[in-house]
């Protein structure tokens, strides 16, 4: 009974480290439709800034987290995936292909085997069921969703972003320099994921193969919660962990995968576009 | 190649190095041909299929997981060429065309749990990846558990690659065992011990026996979490033999200081040295030669005497179960005391009867 107790935290916890992930590949995906696979290294690039920045302080490697992706995202942006807008079978390849190269880029950096990043001494130890280290994520993503709200309704540029979202055409016909705001938006995204990253070396791996552990999660945050939708990611994130953490108490690992799965295909069976959705009189 | 499977190359290009500068064997040198099975298996089976097709080698060194190793056996068989698997394993497989260089379960899993039986350990929980090796492994000790008033608790499995254990330890928790036999694989060790550390429940309280974690993972793992916990394998970067400071000395000098050396690094470094003692034995390099003048061939390695037992193509190992130090390293709390023989099939243990 303690043990059904516990759960509820922990899949609180679950939802939290999901939400930090997705958040970022809310918008890039679903403001701009880009099924950015390279998301995943992304977070692996804010894990390793935590690596290299350990004795600087764990604090000051969450803004760095979010420069240094937010840079190769933009990079990755400017480069290629402007190149390829519109066109999403494409850029999935193309980002799975720059992903595999981060990867490597990686392991020719830091070495293949995980590397050691130590948790601050204020995040040890922890009160009740969940540790220190699960709260400060739970923080993190609760600070994160709001600064994401504030940008996006309290200031010039998260209008704009949010105009672009729901009308492209719309929004450019009305002056708004939509490349700009594909910029940005791709910035955020990507540094979102730094964040993540940064958050991750406390409870997981360190290494190469960290983007690949947690990009499908990612995404199926993002299609459960609706594109582009803030309150749809938070409540997807939350339920899905929620739903993992009791489905796992009570059966197992591999069977509460199943059971999330099986959960998430049958509502998009109910609700395609996911919890949340724009209402728009589009075309497209 | 992944993590691991890098530096068990690096410890066989360094017995090949060895070899050669000691005059190589029948008067050549030996040239390593280096191909990368990325992790996959299929992969594995395709660049041994070019290896003995195209590059014609004499013999094959190398496979990581059991999933490579199987995938690689009808390949071998088939061509009848041969292969030298450096890694702890399963058991229960003996094949005519591969030598088992890392221990089977009688060498490495049986004593650990003799050694919790001895500390008085009764109640374990069983936690693993969910693959071929965590499940037969956990037959065994379920198995042993039963034949030596041992209670299981609760057996778990975890899918490859899974990072979630918040979950997995309030289960741990709750059922209060005395200690905890991990199979986990590669990086979900990482994500477990970080996760089971910030619980606070210590080594002491309740430790971890790990099969698959040696010196390379400890530092990814972070020290800090997996220290005062338990390891069972058949050498460590500090087992007190002469060859063995040769092997760390030799090592560091080639790839840096700050190398460690591991288990399946030096299964692997001992693969080439006892296949170029049986090829001098057989005095040619042809595969049935070779596999016939192998049984008995006995060298002084870093982890002690090893001999291959001609009848299963396994070899003699000496059990020993460590401690993780603060700074990283293992040091060894117990030994088998002599090379144990191998018994893939565990025909020799009553109470595995029932698994075979």
């Amino acid at each position: 009974m303690e043990g059904m107790v516990n759960q509820l935290p922990i899949g609180l916890s679950i939802g939290a480290v999901l939400l930090l992930i997705a958040l970022g590949l809310t918008f890039t995906f679903g403001q701009m439709g880009v099924i950015n696979m390279a998301h995943g290294e992304f977070i692996m690039a804010g894990a390793y800034t935590a690596y290299l920045l350990q004795g600087v302080g764990f604090l000051v490697a969450l803004p760095a987290a979010f420069v240094v992706a937010g840079v190769m995202g933009l990079i990755l942006e400017r480069t290629l995936i402007r190149r390829f807008y519109g066109r999403p079978l494409d850029t999935l390849l193309l980002t799975w292909g720059v992903s595999l190269m981060l990867q490597q880029l990686a392991r020719d950096l830091f070495g293949a085997p995980n590397v050691q990043v130590a948790s601050p001494a204020w995040l040890r130890g922890g009160a009740g069921i969940l540790p220190y280290n699960r709260l400060f994520i739970l923080a993190l993503a609760a600070a994160s969703v709001l600064a994401i709200w504030a940008y996006m309704n309290r200031t010039g540029q998260g209008r704009r972003m949010r105009a672009v979202m729901q009308n492209r055409r719309l929004a450019a016909t009305s002056g708004i320099d939509t490349g700009r705001v594909d910029q940005r938006t791709f910035f955020i995204g990507s540094g979102l994921a730094g964040v993540a990253g940064v958050a991750l070396t406390l409870i997981g791996p360190v290494g190469p193969a960290l983007g690949t552990y947690y990009i499908v999660d990612a995404f199926l945050v993002v299609v459960a919660g609706g594109l582009g939708q803030l309150r749809g990611a938070v409540l997807a994130a939350i339920g899905l962990g929620l739903l993992n953490s009791y489905a796992e108490f009570w059966s197992d690992a591999s069977l509460a995968k199943v059971v999330v799965l099986v959960a998430i295909i049958g509502f998009l069976q109910i609700r395609p576009q996911g919890l949340f959705f724009v209402r728009s009189r589009a075309l497209t | 190649m992944a993590i691991s499977e890098v530096t068990v190359r690096d410890a066989e290009l360094l017995a090949i190095e060895e070899v050669n500068a000691a005059g190589g064997v029948l008067g050549k040198k030996l040239e390593p041909v280096v191909e990368d099975g990325a992790s996959d298996w299929p992969t594995f089976a395709e660049k041994a299929t070019k290896l003995i097709a195209q590059d014609k080698v004499a013999t094959v060194f190398g496979g990581w997981t059991s999933a490579s190793r199987k995938a690689m056996l009808p390949v071998f068989e088939k061509r009848k060429a041969l292969l030298w698997y450096p890694v702890q394993y399963e058991g229960l497989e003996s094949s005519p065309y591969i030598f088992y260089t890392g221990a089977t379960t009688n060498q490495q899993i049986v004593p650990g749990l003799d050694y919790l039986k001895e500390k008085g350990k009764k109640k374990l929980f069983l936690v693993g990846s969910d693959y071929v090796f965590p499940r037969t492994a956990n037959k065994i000790i379920k198995a042993y558990a039963a034949a030596n008033g041992m209670e299981v608790l609760g057996e778990e499995y975890t899918p490859l690659g899974h990072t979630e254990y918040s979950t997995l330890v309030n289960k741990i928790v709750e059922a209060k065992p005395d200690a905890v036999f991990n199979t986990l694989n590669g990086d979900s060790n990482v994500a477990f011990f970080k996760q089971l550390k910030s619980t606070g429940i210590s080594a002491d309280q309740m430790p971890v026996m790990s099969v698959s974690v040696a010196e390379e993972e400890v530092r990814g793992i972070g020290v800090d979490n997996v220290a005062g916990h338990l390891v069972a394998w058949n050498y460590y970067q500090t087992t007190d033999t002469p060859a063995n400071e040769k092997f760390v000395a030799a090592f560091k000098a080639k790839y840096g200081a700050d190398k460690v050396t591991s288990d399946p690094m030096e299964a692997g470094y001992n693969a080439v040295h006892l296949w170029a003692e049986a090829v001098k034995k057989a005095g040619s390099t042809d595969v049935e030669a070779v596999k016939k003048a192998a049984g008995g061939v006995s060298l002084d390695r870093p982890e002690g005497k090893v001999t291959i037992d001609g009848d299963n193509q396994h070899v003699y190992k000496t059990a020993r179960i460590g401690v993780v130090q603060p700074d990283g390293q293992i040091k060894e709390v117990w030994n088998s005391g002599e090379p144990i023989k191998p018994d893939p099939y565990l025909r020799t243990y009553p109470w595995a009867g029932g698994l075979v």
